[in-house]
C-alpha cells in the first residue's frame, strides 16, 4: 500500500500548543493519494479533453464545439427532462414507501423479521440481474405481469415498449430494488428516537397517527435527508438499470443524460462524451449542493 | 449496420470481452488449453466477434489450417459485437496489445482504425481478391485485409409458401409491395415482420434501399460524404423512412413488433405467421439452423423502389481479417501464411463446411456449392445481372450516424414521422462527420 | 433491539395489518424471486416459455453443472476475481476512510474545509470514464486487478468517510485522552483504541460496500475488460445471446451470484441497523 511518511505534511496545526497532534494530518495522505490520482486528476483532465476531438488514436483541440454539439443532440433535451422525472419519481417514492415500511416494520406486527428481510433482499441482487428478470416479467405479450392482469380482465400496456410507460416502468423497478435501503435507513432513524417521547405521548393519550405526525416525522428528518440525497444523486447519475431494460428506448423515450453520454462513448466520440460528463456534473451539483445546504439548515437536534 | 450489430444482447454487451492479456492478480483461465508450445512451433492468437456462426468459421479455419501446417496453432478468442466490440478493438490497437490477427468490419469502420498506422499491408494477396472487396479494405493504394465470410444482402426474406398460397408475385416496385401487403393482411398473415426488441433490425428499409438511391441519383454517396446531399432533401434517400412509416401506419407489421427479437422474427417467417422480413441475408443460416427443412421455403428479393427497371440489391462486403502492426517476426510470417490460407479456395471450403454459406465469396476461384439455400440463389441472380446490385453506403462513405437504429424504431413505432426522422438523422450524421473531423462539415 | 420496550408499550399485535403486509410482500417481493428460482431449475424448453409454473422435472444439478462449466469454467474464474476485488477493495476502504474520518472529526485544521468539500464532491461528481482510463494507462494499471481495486476504493471513499465520521462523533474524546496519557502515539491510538470501537459501523460499511463492489458491473466493464478478468456480473451475458437465450441457465447464474451477498446479509442482518443508527441517519 502507500508509503507512510514519518514527517507531517500538514504543516503546523493552528491551535498547536503541542508538538505532535494525536490526530496527524498525514492520516489523510493514503486516501488522498488514491482519491487525487484516480478521481481528481481524471475529473480535472476531463475539462481539457471535453474541449478536444478525441478518437482513441489522437486528440485535437476544438474549443467549445463539443458542448455545442452535445446541446444540439436530439436526445439531450428530452433526456434532461427524463433525468429529472426519473430522479424525482425514484427518490420521492423511496421516501414515502421507505418511511411507511419503516413505521410498519418497527410496529408490533406478525412476521416482522421475515418482512424486514424480504424488503431488503432486492438490494442484494445486482442491477443487471434485476433488469433481466423484470424485462421478462414485464414483456407485453407473455410476461407474468400482463398475463396476471389478463386473468382479471385488464389489458396491460407494453410496460417497456410503450413510449409513455417505458421510463416510469424502469423507475418503478428502481424503487422496487432500492426501497429496502431507504427502509433500513428509516428503521435506524426511528429506532434511535428516545423512548421517552413515546412514553410522554402515551401518557397524553396520543393516537398512533399523532405519534407519527408529531414524533416520528420530525425526528426521523435526518433519515429523510439521507434518503433524499442518496436516491436523488443515484437517480440523476445512474443509468445502468435503464440500459439493462430498455437501452433508452423505444427510440429515445427513456434516454437520460447518463445514457446519452454512454452512447457517445460507445460511438467512439470520446471528447463529446467527456463534455457530456461535465454537463452532467454541473447539473447534479446545481441540484444537490443547494438542496444539501437547505436540508442541513433545517436539521433538528434530538 | 452490418453483422457487427447483430447481437444486441440484452444490455451493455461489452461484457464478454475477448481473452486479454492476463492482468496481475486475476484468476486467468481454468481448464483451457495451454498457449505457447516450444521448439519452432508458433501459436497465433485470433480475435473474432462472438456471434456463433463467426466462431464456428474461425475455429474451423484454425483447425483446417493447423492440419496443413502442424507447426502453427491458432487460438480463437472472442469479443462482443456492436459498438462495444468496436471500442475493444480500438483500445487494444491503441495500447499495442491486439491479438496476432483479428477479424473486423470492412468499409468505413475499418477505415476508422487508422490502417496506415495500425495495420500491416497484405498486398501479396491482392490477386486473389475481387475488386469490390479490395475497395472495402484498401487505403492509400494498399490492401490491409482478406475476406472472412461471404457477401451478404440487405433485402427482404419472404416465405414462398405463403406467397404461392395467396397467388402473389415478387414485387419490383414499392406500390406492388404494398398491394401484396394488403392482400396478405386480408388473408390473416402479418405482411411485414419487424423486431425492435433488437434495435439494429429496424434499419433495413433505409440501409437496404441504397441501390435504389444510387440508381435514382448516381454519385449520391460522394455528394453525401462532401456534405452536399442530405437524406431529408433527396426524395430517393428519404423514401426509406417513408416506407417504414407507411408500413406502420397501414398496420402491416406483426402485433409484437416492439418487443420481438431477431429469433422471433426468423421463426415467424419460417412458420408462415409472417410473410416478409427485411433483414440481412446472412440470417438465413440462423433461420435454417432453427427450422430444419426450410432451405427452399425462404426466398429473397431486393427492397423495392420507385422504378421497376432500376430496382436492385444492396450488398455488404464480407468482414476482413487483419494483422496489426504489433505482430512481428515469426508470428508475422505465420499470420501471413494463415491469411493466405483464408484467401484461397481451401479457406473458402473450410468456412463453407463450418456454416451454410449465405452469399458469394470475395476470393477468386471460390464457387458456391449447388446446395445453397434458395435465398442465396435469389441473391446470386441479382449479382450476376449487370447493374442490379450496389455496395451499401457504408462501403462508399465514412459518414454514418450512430443513432439510426433508434430513429428507425421511432418511425417504425409511429413515434416520429418520416420527414422529421430524416432531418434528425441528417443532424446525427453531421455530428459524426464533425467528430471524425471530415472536410466540409 | 427495542422489541422489549415496544412490547411493553403496545402489547397487542395488529393482526389485520400483519396479514395484509405479508400477503402484499408475497406478491411484490416473493413472486419475482420464486420466478427466478423456478426458472433456474427448469429444462431449457420449459424455461423458454417464461411462465410462472411448477417445473415438470427438476434440473437443479444439471443446470448448476452447465452454468459452472460454461465458457471454460468462466464462472469460477469470475468468482475468484470478484472475491479478490471485493475483499481487497473493502479492506483498504475501511482502513483509509476510517483514518480520514477520525482526523476529520477530531481536529479542525485548515484542511478540514477542503476535505469536507472533496468528500461531498466525491459523492456527487460522476466519474469521468475515459480520462480515468487514460490515467490508468499512464500508470500501467489499466486492465489490471490492482488498478480496478484502487478505482473501487477511490469511488467508495466519500460514502464510507461520511458513515465513519458520524459514528466517531459518538465516541467520547475522554477515551483518546486517556490513551494519550498512557503514552499512545497516533498510530496506536487509532488502530488499538478507536478502530475496535468502530466495530458496528465497520460491519455496516463492509456489508454495504461489499454488496456494491460485488454487484458492480460498470467499473469492471470499463477498467478491467477481458474474459480472463471477468467478474461475476459479466457472466450473466454468457447465457443470453441474440440467438438463443438459455433462460434456465441465466436464472441459475443470477441465483448463484446472489448467494454471497445473501449469506453476508443473513449473517450480519441485525447489526447493519445498529451501525446505521449511529451512522447515516445523523450524518
Amino acid at each position: 500500500m502507500e508509503a507512510r511518511p514519518r514527517t507531517s505534511v500538514a504543516g503546523p496545526a493552528p491551535a498547536a500548543g503541542r508538538k505532535r497532534s494525536p490526530y496527524p494530518s498525514w492520516f489523510y495522505l493514503p486516501a488522498a493519494i488514491v482519491y487525487a490520482v484516480l478521481f481528481l486528476v481524471p475529473t480535472v483532465t476531463s475539462f481539457y479533453f471535453s474541449l478536444t476531438r478525441w478518437s482513441i488514436f489522437d486528440s485535437q483541440f476544438i474549443g467549445f464545439d463539443n458542448y455545442v454539439t452535445f446541446f444540439r443532440e436530439p436526445a439531450l433535451v428530452s433526456g434532461l427532462w427524463h433525468t429529472v422525472v426519473y430522479a424525482v419519481i425514484t427518490s420521492g417514492l423511496k421516501v414515502v414507501l421507505g418511511l411507511g415500511l419503516a413505521v410498519l416494520l418497527t410496529s408490533q406486527i406478525i412476521g416482522r423479521g421475515y418482512l424486514r428481510s424480504v424488503v431488503f433482499f432486492p438490494v442484494l441482487v445486482s442491477t443487471i440481474g434485476v433488469g433481466l428478470t423484470f424485462t421478462i416479467l414485464l414483456d407485453p405479450e407473455e410476461g407474468l405481469v400482463n398475463e396476471s392482469l389478463a386473468l382479471i380482465g385488464i389489458q396491460g400496456p407494453g410496460w417497456l415498449t410503450d413510449p409513455s410507460f417505458a421510463l416510469v416502468s424502469v423507475a418503478l423497478v428502481d424503487v422496487w430494488k432500492g426501497v429496502g435501503l431507504a427502509t433500513l435507513i428509516y428503521i435506524a432513524g426511528i429506532v434511535s428516537i428516545p423512548q421517552e417521547y413515546f412514553e410522554a405521548a402515551r401518557v397524553d393519550g396520543a393516537t398512533a397517527w399523532q405519534n407519527f405526525r408529531k414524533i416520528v416525522l420530525p425526528l426521523a428528518r435526518p433519515a429523510t435527508f439521507t434518503v433524499i440525497l442518496l436516491s436523488l444523486i443515484g437517480g440523476l447519475r445512474s443509468f445502468d438499470l435503464i440500459w439493462a431494460m430498455t437501452r433508452g428506448g423505444p427510440g429515445f423515450t427513456s434516454d437520460v443524460i447518463a445514457s446519452v453520454i454512454y452512447k457517445q462513448y460507445q460511438a467512439g466520440f470520446y471528447g463529446l462524451s467527456t463534455a457530456g460528463n461535465v454537463v452532467l456534473f454541473l447539473l447534479v451539483t446545481a441540484i444537490i449542493f443547494p438542496l444539501s445546504r437547505y436540508l442541513n439548515s433545517k436539521e433538528v437536534d434530538l | 449496420m452490418t453483422r457487427r450489430h447483430t447481437p444486441h444482447r440484452i444490455a451493455l454487451a461489452v461484457f464478454s470481452a475477448g481473452t486479454l492479456a492476463l492482468g496481475a492478480c486475476s484468476a486467468g483461465s481454468l481448464g483451457s488449453s495451454d498457449d505457447e508450445g516450444g521448439g519452432g512451433k508458433v501459436a497465433l492468437s485470433f480475435l473474432t466477434d462472438n456471434q456463433p456462426e463467426t466462431v464456428k468459421m474461425a475455429e474451423g479455419l484454425a483447425k483446417d489450417f493447423t492440419a496443413k501446417n502442424p507447426d502453427i496453432t491458432v487460438n480463437v478468442e472472442t469479443r462482443p459485437q456492436g459498438t462495444e466490440g468496436d471500442n475493444i478493438v480500438k483500445t487494444r490497437l491503441s495500447t499495442g496489445d491486439m491479438t496476432d490477427m483479428f477479424m473486423y468490419n470492412s468499409g468505413s469502420l475499418m477505415q476508422a482504425l487508422a490502417p496506415q498506422k495500425n495495420l500491416t499491408p497484405v498486398d501479396d494477396f491482392a490477386g486473389q481478391l475481387d475488386e469490390n472487396f479490395k475497395k472495402a479494405v484498401g487505403s492509400d493504394g494498399k490492401i490491409y485485409g482478406v475476406p472472412f465470410g461471404n457477401y451478404m444482402a440487405g433485402a427482404i426474406l419472404y416465405n414462398k409458401e405463403v406467397y404461392d398460397k395467396n397467388g402473389l408475385k415478387v414485387p419490383t416496385t414499392w406500390d406492388e409491395f404494398q398491394a401484396n401487403n394488403a392482400k396478405l393482411k386480408a388473408a390473416g398473415v402479418d405482411p411485414v415482420i419487424q423486431t425492435y426488441g433488437e434495435t439494429w433490425t429496424s434499419q433495413l428499409f433505409i440501409l437496404g434501399d441504397y441501390h435504389n438511391v444510387e440508381a435514382a441519383s448516381p454519385g449520391w454517396a460522394e455528394q453525401y460524404t462532401k456534405n452536399q446531399a442530405k437524406y431529408a432533401t433527396t426524395p430517393a434517400a428519404k423514401a426509406g423512412f417513408d416506407h417504414l412509416q407507411q408500413v406502420h401506419d397501414a398496420g402491416y407489421v406483426n402485433k409484437d413488433f416492439a418487443s420481438a427479437k431477431l429469433t422471433d422474427g426468423l421463426n415467424k417467417l419460417a412458420k408462415g405467421q409472417g410473410a416478409q422480413y427485411p433483414i440481412l441475408s446472412a440470417m438465413v443460416s440462423q433461420l435454417i439452423a432453427d427450422n430444419p427443412g426450410s432451405e427452399n421455403k425462404i426466398g429473397l428479393f431486393a427492397i423495392p423502389g420507385a422504378d421497376a427497371a432500376k430496382n436492385g440489391l444492396t450488398v455488404w462486403a464480407p468482414n476482413g481479417l487483419y494483422i496489426p502492426t504489433s505482430t512481428t517476426g515469426d508470428k508475422l510470417a505465420a499470420a501471413k501464411k494463415f491469411l493466405g490460407f483464408v484467401a484461397s479456395p481451401d479457406g473458402c471450403a473450410s468456412m463453407g463446411k463450418a456454416t451454410t454459406p449465405t452469399g458469394p465469396y470475395a476470393v477468386t476461384g471460390c464457387e458456391l456449392p449447388d446446395s445453397v439455400p434458395q435465398a442465396v440463389k435469389d441473391m446470386q441472380t441479382y449479382i450476376d445481372k449487370q447493374g442490379a446490385s450496389s455496395l451499401a453506403l457504408e462501403f462508399l462513405s465514412p459518414v454514418k450516424g450512430p443513432a439510426l437504429e433508434q430513429i428507425c424504431v421511432e418511425v417504425g413505432s409511429g413515434i416520429r414521422k418520416a420527414d422529421a426522422a430524416a432531418k434528425l438523422y441528417d443532424e446525427d450524421v453531421k455530428k459524426q462527420a464533425q467528430q471524425l473531423g471530415l472536410e466540409g462539415w | 433491539m427495542t422489541a422489549a420496550v415496544e412490547v411493553r408499550r403496545k402489547p397487542r399485535k395488529n393482526l389485520v395489518l400483519s396479514v395484509v403486509a405479508i400477503l402484499l410482500s408475497v406478491v411484490v417481493f416473493l413472486v419475482p424471486f420464486a420466478f427466478i428460482v423456478l426458472t433456474a431449475v427448469k429444462s431449457r424448453q420449459e424455461a423458454s416459455r417464461l411462465d410462472f409454473s411448477w417445473p415438470s422435472q427438476f434440473h437443479l444439478v444439471q443446470n448448476f453443472v452447465d452454468v459452472v462449466q460454461a465458457r471454460d469454467y468462466m464462472l469460477i474464474i469470475a468468482f475468484i476475481n470478484s472475491t479478490i476485488l471485493t475483499v481487497a477493495s473493502v479492506a483498504i476502504l475501511v482502513v483509509l476512510s476510517a483514518m480520514v474520518a477520525f482526523v476529520l472529526q477530531r481536529r479542525r485544521t485548515r484542511w478540514t474545509g477542503l476535505v469536507n468539500f472533496l468528500v461531498l464532491s466525491g459523492l456527487i461528481i460522476p466519474p469521468a470514464v475515459v480520462p480515468t482510463i487514460w490515467v490508468l494507462q499512464k500508470l500501467g494499471l489499466f486492465r489490471t486487478m490492482p488498478g480496478l481495486i484502487l478505482i473501487e476504493v477511490a469511488f467508495g471513499l466519500s460514502f464510507c468517510i461520511l458513515l465513519f465520521r458520524a459514528f466517531i462523533a459518538t465516541i467520547p474524546r475522554e477515551l483518546d485522552e486517556a490513551a494519550i496519557i498512557d503514552g499512545a502515539g497516533p498510530m496506536r491510538l487509532f488502530f488499538r483504541v478507536i478502530l475496535p470501537l468502530l466495530r458496528s459501523v465497520i460491519i455496516t460499511v463492509v456489508v454495504v460496500q461489499s454488496v456494491t463492489v460485488f454487484n458492480d458491473f460498470v467499473n469492471p466493464l470499463y477498467f478491467l475488460p477481458g474474459d480472463q478478468n471477468a467478474t461475476v456480473q459479466l457472466t450473466l451475458y454468457n447465457f443470453s445471446s441474440a440467438y438463443s437465450t438459455q433462460y434456465n441457465l441465466l436464472f441459475m447464474d443470477i441465483l448463484l451470484i446472489t448467494i454471497p451477498p445473501l449469506i453476508m446479509f443473513l449473517f450480519f442482518n441485525k447489526r447493519i441497523v445498529a451501525g446505521m443508527t449511529a451512522g447515516a441517519v445523523k450524518g
